[in-house]
C-alpha cells in the first residue's frame, strides 16, 4: 500500500502495518496481580455505598473489592456476577465515570474515585481465564420461554432463566450473538475477540440454545413463539438509524456510523478498511466517538465531531470527549448540518451554527463548511419491526418495571424497551429482572 | 541548628541513632557503609563463643505487609553471628580505629556461667569497643540452649550475669531486655540491681508470621517446618513504647538510661522514643527495608523538629513526655469531649456510622443526603470515628468547657480534675479531704 493519511478518497491501509496493531490496542491495559492490590486497597468499603447505588445491576462493588483485597478475585467476579452476568463486558464498556466511579467518595475527596472498572475486569478476566463458569442450573422445570435478541438483554434474561432450570432458545438475526457487544462498540474497549469468548463462558450454563440468522418478521412471528414456548422475552434493540435531512445527504460517502463500527468490529485486518481523508461524524452520543476515534485510528488525516449543542447536553461523557480530542477528533459543538456538497460523492459538509432558543434549537443563519469525504451519521437509533400488536411508548416497547409488555406472556428489555438509559449496562440488569418476573410467572 | 551529638553512659556518638544488633552489623563491610552514610553507631551484631553457631540455610525472615506490601513487621529465625569470634573481633577493632567518633557496641551472648563472661569480656576490651550489650531477648533458636530470652526471662539471671559482666569489664554493660515477660519492670529492676549502666528494649516479639495455608506450613517455612521468630519493624513499636515509658516512671528504674528499640521508621518515631525516656535509639527494620540512607532523613527530620520546638539539644527532649505517662486511675474524669463532624471535609463514606452503629454507641446518625451527625446524647467520646475516618482532621474531638452540660449524663461539666480514686463507684474510694 502505499496510501497515507493524506490520500484523497476514501481508501484503505493509509498507516504501516505495525501502527494498526497499536492503535487498536486496549484501550486501558489490564492490572497485573500487584496492581490490583493497590488499587483495591484505596476503596474505603463505604456504609451503604454510593457506588452500589449507582450500579444499574447494583452490584455489591465493596464486597467483590474486599476479596479482591483478600486475595481472591474469582470470589469477587462471582459477587460481580451474581448481579451482571456480562460483567467481564461492562467493566470494558461502561461509562464507570458517570456511574459508579463518579459516585465513588474518592471522587468527591480527590477527584480520583477508585478505578472499579478496571478491577471489575481484573476480577471477571481472572474467572474466566480459569475456564470456570460458577453457577448451575436449577431442576429442570420443563417449561420453554424463547428470547429474541442475542445482545446483552437477551443473553442476561436467558441466563437467567437458564440458572432457575427453564429452557432458553435465542434468536438472533446476525450470523453471531452478542448483540451491540459483537458489532456496536469500539474495537479498542473489547480486544482479542472478548465478546464471543464471553458469550461462549455465558452458554457454559447450559440448556440454552442459540438459532442466528432469525429474526421477527424473518423467519419468526411473535404468534408462533407465543404459542410454541411459555413466554417469550423480546431483546431486539434498536434496528434502524434516524435519517439525515438536508440537501446531498445520499451522495456517496455517506454512510452510518453503526455500519461503520460494525464493520470494524468484524474486520480480520484494519487495515483493509477503507476510511476517507477528511471524516466528519455527526451526533453526540457514544456512536458518534467511536465512531471519530476509529477513523483517526485507522489513518484518516482530519476527524471532526459535530454536534448540534453544546458540550454539557453531549451524551457521550466528558470522559469520552476527552478521549476522542486525545486521539486528534475535533469536536465542533452547535452547530447542525444543512447540505452534503460534492460532484457525486461528498466533498463538504455544510453546517449552520445554532443556539439555545427559548423554545427549542435555533440556527443562527451563520453557515460554514467542513472538507468531507466520509460522512458517518450518528444521530441516534430507531426500534425496526416491532411485532404488531405491543403498545409503544416514544418509540419503544413500553413495558412495566419487570419487563411486562402490554400482552400477556411477552416480555422485553434492553434498548428496544422503555426506561433506563442505553446502556450495556442497563440491558443486563431489564433482561435478568425480566428473567426473574418470568421465572415468577411460571412458578405461580 | 539543634546538636544532635549524643553522650549514652559515657559512648559518644554524632547522633543518637545506632544501628541495633542484627544482621546489618553483622560485619566489617557493612558498619563501614553505615558510618559513611551517616549512622552515629552500632551495635555489633551478638558474639558468641567458638564453635560459632550455624544458621538454617533456608528462609531465615517472615513478613507482614500493609497496603501496597509496605512492610509492616518482619520476623526472623536467624541466630547470633556465624563467623568465627576471632574474625569479628579484629573486625571490631579495625572498625574502631578507623571510626572513633561512632559509638561502637558489642552484643554478647555466651552460657550463662561466669566463666564463660570472664573469657569473652577482655577478648572485647582489647578491640577498644565502647561498650557491650547484654543480648538476653532472642526469643527463638538460642533461648533453646538457655541463653538470650531464657536469661531475659529470669530477672536473678539478669541479676547475676550482669553482675559478672560489671565485675569483669571497664566498658559500660547496657542489658538488652526480651519484651517476652509478663511486666518488663521486673527484668529492667534486675539489671538495675545488678549494675547495669543501661538498659536497651525491646527485643524482637516472638511470632509466627503466618501460615501457608497449601502446605500448613508456618512462615518462613524450612523444609515444611517453621519455628516460631522474633518480630520487628513498625508493627512492634506501642508495644516498644510502653515497655520504655514503664521504665523510665518506675520509680526503681526512673534514673536508669534506656536506649529505645522497636519499630523506628522515621524521625518522628525516634522523637517518641526519646521523649518517653530514651537516651540514644537503635534501628534495625527500616535499614533492612530501605538502606542506610534513611539516617538523612532520621537526622535531618529530627534536627528541623528540635529547631521548630526551640530544643538546642537531644538532652532537652529525654524523657520529656514521661511526666505526662500515669496510671487509669488518675486521668480526669471531668474531661469531657464529644464527636464533631467537619461536613464541608465529610466524603460521605459512613465509615464513622458503620463503626458507631455496629461496634460502639450508636451515637452517629444519618441524615439525608448521606449527612452524617453525632448525637450528643449518646456520643461517649470513645473516639473510634476519628480514627477511621479516611480524611484527617473531619472527625474532632471537642473539649466541654465547664459549665457546659454533657447531654448523654446530663451532668454540668465541673472545672475541678477528678478521678477514680475518688469516685463515688470506686469501692476503694477515699473521700477528698
Amino acid at each position: 500500500m502505499t496510501n497515507s493519511p493524506m490520500t484523497p478518497g476514501i481508501v484503505p491501509g493509509r498507516l504501516p502495518s505495525e501502527a494498526y496493531c497499536e492503535n487498536f490496542a486496549d484501550l486501558h491495559a489490564p492490572y497485573d496481580g500487584h496492581e490490583a492490590m493497590v488499587a483495591a486497597d484505596r476503596c474505603y468499603f463505604c456504609y451503604d455505598a454510593p457506588c452500589i447505588t449507582a450500579c444499574p445491576t447494583a452490584i455489591d462493588i465493596p464486597l467483590f473489592i474486599r476479596q479482591i483485597q483478600a486475595g481472591m478475585p474469582e470470589a469477587a467476579a462471582k459477587t460481580i456476577l451474581e448481579q451482571n452476568i456480562l460483567g467481564g463486558m461492562c467493566a470494558r464498556v461502561c461509562p464507570t465515570e458517570t456511574l459508579c466511579e463518579e459516585a465513588c467518595v474518592r471522587e468527591a475527596a480527590e477527584g480520583k474515585p477508585v478505578e472499579i472498572g478496571r478491577l471489575q475486569r481484573h476480577a471477571t478476566d481472572s474467572l474466566m481465564e480459569a475456564g470456570v463458569h460458577p453457577f448451575e442450573r436449577a431442576a429442570p422445570t420443563g417449561k420453554r420461554v424463547a428470547v429474541v435478541g442475542a445482545g446483552p438483554a437477551g443473553l442476561a434474561c436467558a441466563h437467567r432463566l437458564s440458572m432457575h432450570g427453564h429452557e432458553v432458545v435465542v434468536f438472533d438475526a446476525k450470523a453471531k450473538p452478542g448483540g451491540l457487544n459483537e458489532f456496536g462498540i469500539a474495537s479498542y474497549k473489547t480486544v482479542g475477540g472478548f465478546a464471543q469468548a464471553e458469550v461462549e463462558w455465558l452458554l457454559k450454563i447450559g440448556g440454552i440454545t442459540i438459532e442466528t440468522g432469525k429474526a421477527l418478521g424473518d423467519g419468526l412471528s411473535l404468534e408462533d413463539l407465543k404459542s410454541e414456548y411459555d413466554a417469550v422475552f423480546l431483546g431486539i434493540g434498536l434496528g434502524g438509524v434516524n435519517a439525515l435531512s438536508g440537501e446531498g445527504v445520499d451522495k456517496d460517502g455517506v454512510g452510518d456510523a453503526v455500519e461503520f463500527i460494525a464493520a470494524l468490529r468484524q474486520a480480520k485486518d484494519v487495515a483493509t478498511l477503507p476510511v476517507g481523508r477528511n471524516v466528519v461524524v455527526i451526533g453526540g452520543g457514544m456512536t458518534a466517538v467511536d465512531a471519530a476515534v476509529q477513523s483517526k485510528l485507522l489513518g484518516a488525516e482530519n476527524v471532526t465531531i459535530v454536534y448540534r449543542r453544546g458540550k454539557d447536553r453531549m451524551s457521550a461523557s466528558l470522559f469520552e470527549q476527552d478521549l476522542a480530542t486525545s486521539k486528534g477528533v475535533k469536536i465542533v459543538y452547535h452547530a447542525q448540518p444543512v447540505a452534503v456538497h460534492g460532484n457525486g460523492s461528498a466533498a463538504e459538509v455544510e453546517f449552520e451554527y445554532t443556539r439555545d432558543g427559548s423554545k427549542s434549537l435555533e440556527g443562527t443563519g451563520e453557515t460554514f463548511r467542513i472538507p468531507a469525504d466520509q460522512v458517518l451519521k450518528a444521530i441516534g437509533q430507531t426500534l425496526d419491526g416491532a411485532p404488531e400488536g405491543l403498545t409503544l411508548e416514544r418509540g419503544k416497547i413500553a413495558v412495566s418495571e419487570t419487563g411486562r409488555t402490554s400482552v400477556e406472556g411477552v416480555w422485553a428489555g434492553g434498548d428496544c424497551a422503555t426506561g433506563g438509559d442505553d446502556l450495556t449496562v442497563t440491558a443486563v440488569a431489564e433482561g435478568r429482572d425480566a428473567a426473574e418476573d418470568i421465572h415468577k410467572s411460571l412458578s405461580a | 541548628m539543634a546538636d544532635l551529638r549524643t553522650d549514652f553512659v559515657g559512648i559518644k556518638s554524632p547522633n543518637p541513632f545506632w544501628l541495633a544488633s542484627a544482621p546489618p552489623t553483622d560485619k566489617e563491610y557493612n558498619v563501614v557503609r553505615a558510618f559513611k552514610a551517616g549512622w552515629g553507631g552500632v551495635v555489633w551484631k551478638t558474639l558468641g563463643l567458638d564453635p560459632h553457631i550455624v544458621n538454617v540455610n533456608g528462609p531465615r525472615y517472615g513478613v507482614v505487609y500493609g497496603a501496597d506490601r509496605r512492610v509492616l513487621g518482619i520476623n526472623n529465625i536467624e541466630l547470633i553471628t556465624d563467623r568465627p569470634l576471632e574474625v569479628n573481633l579484629r573486625e571490631i577493632k579495625q572498625v574502631k580505629r578507623d571510626w572513633p567518633d561512632r559509638a561502637m557496641v558489642v552484643s554478647l551472648m555466651v552460657p550463662c556461667e561466669e566463666w564463660a563472661w570472664k573469657e569473652i569480656l577482655p577478648k572485647v576490651e582489647e578491640t577498644g569497643a565502647d561498650g557491650i550489650e547484654l543480648n538476653f531477648g532472642c526469643p527463638h533458636g538460642m533461648s533453646e540452649r538457655g541463653m538470650g530470652a531464657a536469661v531475659g526471662q529470669v530477672p536473678k539471671y539478669i541479676e547475676m550475669v550482669t553482675r559478672w559482666c560489671k565485675a569483669n569489664t571497664r566498658m559500660p554493660v547496657i542489658v538488652k531486655l526480651t519484651p517476652n515477660i509478663t511486666d518488663i519492670r521486673h527484668p529492667a529492676r534486675a539489671a538495675y540491681a545488678g549494675g547495669a549502666d543501661a538498659v536497651s528494649l525491646i527485643n524482637t516479639v516472638s511470632s509466627i508470621t503466618s501460615v501457608n495455608l497449601d502446605t500448613m506450613s508456618p512462615e518462613p517455612s524450612i523444609d515444611g517446618k517453621g519455628s516460631h521468630g522474633g518480630y520487628c519493624g513498625p508493627a512492634v513499636k506501642p508495644i516498644a513504647l510502653n515497655m520504655v515509658a514503664e521504665i523510665a516512671r518506675d520509680v526503681e528504674t526512673g534514673d536508669l538510661p534506656i536506649s529505645g528499640i522497636g519499630g523506628i521508621t522515621t524521625w518522628r518515631d525516634a522523637a517518641e522514643f526519646l521523649s518517653l525516656g530514651s537516651g540514644s535509639v537503635q534501628v534495625c527494620t527500616a535499614a533492612m527495608t530501605y538502606g542506610f540512607k534513611i539516617i538523612d532523613e532520621l537526622t535531618r527530620g529530627l534536627s528541623d523538629w528540635m529547631d521548630e520546638k526551640g530544643y538546642a539539644s537531644i538532652d532537652e527532649v529525654v524523657g520529656r513526655a514521661v511526666p505526662n505517662v500515669t496510671d487509669w486511675q488518675y486521668l480526669n474524669l471531668n474531661y469531657v469531649t464529644k464527636a464533631r463532624i467537619d461536613q464541608d471535609m465529610c466524603i460521605k463514606c459512613g465509615r464513622c456510622f458503620a463503626a458507631c452503629e455496629d461496634t460502639s454507641h450508636q451515637a452517629i446518625e444519618i441524615k439525608p443526603g448521606r449527612v452524617f451527625e453525632v448525637i450528643d446524647e449518646e456520643c461517649v467520646a470513645c473516639n473510634l470515628c476519628v480514627d477511621v475516618c479516611p480524611v484527617e482532621d473531619c472527625i474532632t474531638m471537642e473539649v466541654l468547657q465547664p459549665g457546659d452540660v454533657d447531654k448523654r449524663t446530663g451532668k454540668v461539666v465541673e472545672k475541678e480534675y477528678a478521678n477514680w480514686t475518688t469516685h463515688p463507684n470506686n469501692p476503694a474510694a477515699k473521700a477528698a479531704e
